[in-house]
């Protein structure tokens, strides 16, 4: 299904619902992400998400290390030789802090940290959705992408499937978690916990089209200030995903936040699979009834 | 290689690529071994076997008919075996069967094994019970028609992911995998067929062979930095004593005309040569999608390719 700017993609309508409210999203605007981790304590708290215990990764700040079955937010952390620059002209006009932060930590060298509060995409053409054979997961009326865990029968088969690397298995239950886009609180009116507790409003949550207004104008005022790296991810209906619901605004390549440069929805080539596994065997029924030939009866 | 940065050692030293401490971009497959490729070779296994089965029935040859019969009833019950125990809630096993759905090859897989199983049980039965002949026989010939179906779809299954190895190889891995199913069941074959009888099975495991090695060879060349986990570790071993293992079973069944024992030989070589080759596949998959470069290099490129 091809989806353009003009007519935008409708998941939920195209899921069964006739009446259905706005799709809702996340932005993720990472230039103001502190790394505070507020949004993935809030996450495990609403939630009720186990703890994983406490590991080092001995690679970075990062001790979540990625998303998975007990991790629905995780703020990444990038360390680069790489000048900082002034992303935000817009907030804290009357305070530099880069200057300050600068002053205070300098060691002579250009040294900058990224930091991105990670999600489920929620993506327009969702491959988890699509290959999970119970029907487990179901797409909200929001738009979003939800697991039944009374139906999960801990198959695994959507966790391969996520070109995103999102949805894992939980190891007491078998079963495949992941985020929900807060689809208890969203029926309330109230937003997802992540946004709810972001101090810096890095993460934001409302009617995706909007969102991606919004986002579309913070690009050109960090590119206006000089931040020529600033580019929306998820953001293009055009993508191989049909596009996130859950989409960045990233200071670096995707791939340098663990993110793929050009996901595609894996379902994207299985009507070109299913014909050759229906060539594959006729191919098999041929071949064996051909090595029969000449050989006789009795 | 600012993403390479803190202090873990890049997985990759030598291609130019960025990624976050060098971790994996997908959740690895949490598919069990040996429950997974157990069962990719034991349903190859069973729904050729099927084929061949009907082959000897058709050809009145019921001494090696049966064992085939039997042999992919075995198979099949051993792999819903497999299946059941890699399921992390296997009472929910039925929830599979609640909807149908083309979009998921494992939803599909479920509905073939739950067409074929029941009648390579009957055609089994029948055939050693030497009841109900007529019904053996329409279940022998379903049998057959199903069979091609299962030792096929689990290609599918393993390229609908996002697993770089397989998903990139889906033109391929189907003629691989009918080919490696048609490579054991030929060997089953020619572990129960009589000298005079061993002429089809011998046939099909030259068949299965060359196809199998067809596709694998193309499948190499189309895919290129992706095919890397397929030559090289535990895969690349797998596969190439797969190859191997293929080849000494067809000059054994070529050169057994007069020797039981070097038939037997073929055949035992014939069915390890199948295993080897589903679990090369499996670990190369798994192998590329713990690998961030199998996944980020390949879509690098291909932005390249489309920008102007």
């Amino acid at each position: 299904m091809r989806t353009t700017r003009a007519q935008p993609a409708d998941p939920a309508g195209d899921s069964g619902y006739p009446d259905h409210p706005p799709r809702m999203g996340f932005f993720t605007d990472t230039s103001v992400c502190i790394g505070c981790k507020a949004c993935e304590v809030a996450c495990k708290e609403w939630n009720a998400i186990p703890a994983e215990g406490l590991d080092l990764t001995g690679m970075s700040y990062d001790n979540t290390g990625g998303l998975g079955a007990n991790t629905w937010r995780h703020v990444a952390f990038i360390e680069q030789n790489k000048p900082v620059t002034r992303p935000d002209p817009g907030l804290h006009q009357d305070q530099d802090v880069f200057t300050m932060a600068e002053r205070g930590t300098s060691t002579g060298e250009d040294f900058r940290w990224l930091m991105s509060s990670d999600v489920c995409k929620h993506c327009t053409h969702a491959a988890c959705l699509d290959v999970c054979p119970t029907g487990s997961l179901f797409r909200t009326e929001f738009g979003a992408v939800v697991v039944q865990e009374d139906i999960c029968n801990g198959c695994g088969y959507c966790i391969p499937a996520c070109p995103y690397g999102v949805i894992d298995q939980r190891k007491e239950d078998g079963r495949a978690w992941k985020c929900t886009l807060c689809y208890d609180r969203l029926g309330d009116g109230l937003e997802p916990a992540c946004a709810k507790a972001c101090p810096t409003d890095s993460i934001q949550f409302g009617p995706l089209e909007e969102l991606r207004e919004r986002a579309g104008r913070r690009v050109e005022e960090l590119h206006e200030a000089g931040v020529a790296d600033a580019r929306l991810y998820g953001a293009d209906p055009d993508d191989g995903v049909g596009g996130d619901g859950a989409f960045f605004l990233l200071l670096d390549e995707p791939e340098v936040y663990g993110l793929p440069p050009d996901p595609v929805v894996t379902t994207r080539d299985l009507p070109r699979m299913w014909r050759h596994v229906a060539g594959a065997a006729a191919a098999l029924l041929a071949g064996t009834a051909a090595a029969f030939l000449g050989t006789g009866r009795g | 290689m600012a993403g390479r940065r803190g202090g873990e050692q890049p997985v990759v030293p030598d291609t130019e690529f960025t990624s976050y401490y060098g971790t994996p971009v997908l959740n690895p497959p949490v598919w069990k071994t040996p429950d997974i490729p157990g069962y990719l070779f034991l349903g190859g296994l069973a729904g050729a076997s099927s084929v061949l089965a009907a082959g000897y029935h058709r050809a009145g040859r019921h001494g090696v008919a049966t064992v085939a019969k039997t042999g992919a009833l075995g198979a099949v019950t051993l792999s819903v075996g497999a299946l059941v125990h890699d399921l992390g809630r296997p009472e929910r096993f039925l929830n599979m069967l609640r909807v149908f759905k083309p979009s998921s090859p494992m939803n599909i897989g479920s509905w073939i094994l739950t067409g074929y199983g029941p009648l390579a049980g009957v055609s089994a039965l029948s055939a050693v019970s030497g009841k109900l002949p007529r019904i053996g026989a329409a279940a022998t010939a379903g049998a057959a028609l199903t069979g091609p179906a299962l030792a096929a779809y689990t290609a599918a299954l393993l390229s609908d992911t996002a697993v770089p190895a397989w998903h990139e190889g889906h033109r391929e891995l189907p003629y691989l995998f009918v080919g490696s199913g048609a490579v054991a069941a030929a060997g089953l074959g020619l572990l129960a067929a009589p000298a005079r009888a061993v002429a089809p099975a011998r046939n099909l495991a030259v068949a299965g062979t060359a196809l199998e090695l067809a596709a694998f060879r193309r499948m190499e060349r189309r895919l290129g930095m992706v095919a890397e986990p397929y030559r090289g570790g535990g895969a690349g071993r797998l596969v190439r004593a797969g190859d191997a293992l293929s080849v000494a079973g067809v000059a054994c069944a070529a050169l057994g005309r007069r020797s039981r024992l070097l038939r037997g030989l073929g055949g035992a070589a014939l069915l390890a040569a199948s295993a080897c080759t589903k679990w090369g596949v499996f670990k190369a998959g798994q192998a590329s999608a713990a690998d961030p470069k199998y996944t980020v290099i390949p879509q690098r490129q291909r932005i390249r390719a489309e920008e102007p």
